[in-house]
């Protein structure tokens, strides 16, 4: 099915409804699946009990890092193509985003806490997931400062495409930075490669993670059309009282 | 062309100076900042000199993200907006002219006042030398990239505040590489070049990429 199908709204939302209690029952099945491996899974020789966190953390920042690309996919089409649902699917997944890089944010620092004795230390990744949270939060105040959707959806389009422009050049400052004030870093570059014990629970979870983003992402997409569908009519409403 | 480009910077840099003190207040502002830091860490001279490049950076990247949201929203209020948006000269040109006279007005005077305010600071002379440099090179690349942020914040009554929280994180990467090649001059080994070469790189990108977003957020808000 062409994407131009699903320009139509109705189209859409026939889909979604079809499609939002199977990814949820799929999310619900491997999250399940995963926390049961994830607590059956042998601790780390060196973290110990405490490599569990990365079962949400590791998840969390993919999906923030993939929301990010979904929104600038979606801006590309709402300023090339002006595809009437890409702006809804913009909005939709800034929200969600931003909720898995706090998500992240959060796992990393209880994680960090045991591990090297602070809840945040300046690494250059963990600042770098700060700043992408960061625009995160400005995309999310744009939205709410312009009133009207389409305007909004433009506006933010813009801002999307030069942060996803931005980002790598952040991500490559920020390591920079980090490796020019702390060359002897607790953090080695490669690490061990993760045990098959700790990768199939981690492979699980992710999975499940991001059935739950596409189930939350399609649900937030169709409250997004309704609620602009209820704006609409109320302005056909207060016009229709105006005139009388 | 170049013509109708040097009458928009002329007129945009006349009315800086003449409208409420224009980079002035910028300045002001800068030795502002720069003033609390010493209240803020206590008097103590050498780790005031040691951090001197970053308060240095910090006040001019804050000061050049004040006047931002003036840069179209007094043409959006006052109707040449619209007049400069129906000229056959391309809106990107426009939009790098209006640039440039916000640089003349307000980070140009800021490279400027920087020697003065390193010398407040206590820094070495090598040191001065090359924040001014790295000042001079980076705060087109703040210019430029806050020229986005000014067009997107163009139709808001109140987009001071949005267009500093939506500028802010690009501006970190022009932060980190002026700050690294000033310390670099002085204390560390690694040399000054490299870095500065980075910002200088930073600084043509956005003097490409700012206008263009620039223009394209002023045409889409527009339709």
């Amino acid at each position: 099915m062409a994407l131009l199908d699903l320009a139509n709204p109705h189209r859409f939302l026939a889909l979604a409804r079809a499609f939002i209690p199977t990814l949820a029952l799929i999310a619900a099945v491997l999250l399940a699946l995963g926390l049961v491996l994830g607590f059956r899974a042998p601790p780390d020789y060196q973290q110990g009990e405490t490599v569990r966190i990365m079962f949400i953390h590791v998840p969390a920042a993919w999906i923030a890092l993939g929301a990010y690309s979904l929104m600038a996919i979606s801006t590309l089409g709402t300023l090339v193509w002006r595809h009437p649902l890409a702006d809804v699917a913009a909005k939709a997944a800034a929200p969600i985003g931003a909720a898995f890089c706090l998500l992240c944010l959060v796992t990393g620092a209880l994680w960090g806490r045991p591990m090297w004795g602070a809840y945040w230390v300046w690494d250059a990744r963990l600042t770098s997931v700060l700043v992408l949270f960061l625009i995160y939060l400005g995309i999310l105040a744009l939205w709410r400062a312009i009133e009207d959707p389409g305007q909004a959806g433009r506006a933010v389009a813009i801002l999307t495409l030069v942060g996803f422009l931005n980002v790598p050049i952040i991500k490559f400052s920020v390591d920079w930075w980090n490796t020019l004030h702390q060359p002897a870093s607790v953090f080695r570059a490669g690490g061990p490669t993760i045990h098959p014990a700790l990768l199939t629970p981690l492979v699980i979870t992710a999975a499940g993670f991001g059935a739950l983003f596409l189930a939350l992402h399609l649900a937030a997409m169709r409250n997004e059309i309704l609620r602009r569908r209820v704006r609409s009519l109320r302005l056909i409403a207060a016009a229709d009282v105006e005139a009388r | 062309m170049i013509a109708a480009l040097r009458a928009v910077l002329a007129r945009d840099v006349t009315l800086a100076f003449r409208v409420g003190g224009g980079g002035g207040i910028g300045v002001v502002f800068f030795l502002a900042v720069v003033t609390i830091v010493p209240f803020a860490v206590g008097p103590d001279l050498p780790l005031i000199a040691r951090i001197g490049p970053a308060v240095l950076w910090i006040g001019a990247l804050l000061a050049s993200l004040l006047g931002l949201d003036r840069i179209f929203a007094a043409d959006h209020e006052d109707g040449s907006l619209d007049l400069l948006l129906i000229t056959p000269i391309p809106l990107e040109a426009i939009a790098a002219a209006k640039g440039v006279a916000h640089w003349i007005t307000t980070g140009l005077p800021l490279v400027v006042a920087a020697p003065l305010l390193g010398l407040l600071l206590g820094l070495e002379p090598q040191a001065l030398a090359a924040a001014t440099a790295t000042l001079l090179v980076g705060t087109p690349a703040l210019t430029f990239l806050g020229l986005i942020g000014a067009a997107l914040g163009v139709a808001m009554p109140r987009g001071g505040l949005l267009v500093a929280v939506l500028i802010l994180p690009l501006t970190i990467p022009i932060l980190i590489f002026g700050v690294a090649a000033t310390t670099a001059a002085v204390t560390d080994p690694l040399p000054f070049g490299t870095p500065f070469k980075l910002i200088a790189a930073l600084s043509l990108a956005s003097f490409v990429l700012g206008p263009i977003a620039a223009a394209a957020a002023l045409r889409q808000l527009r339709d």
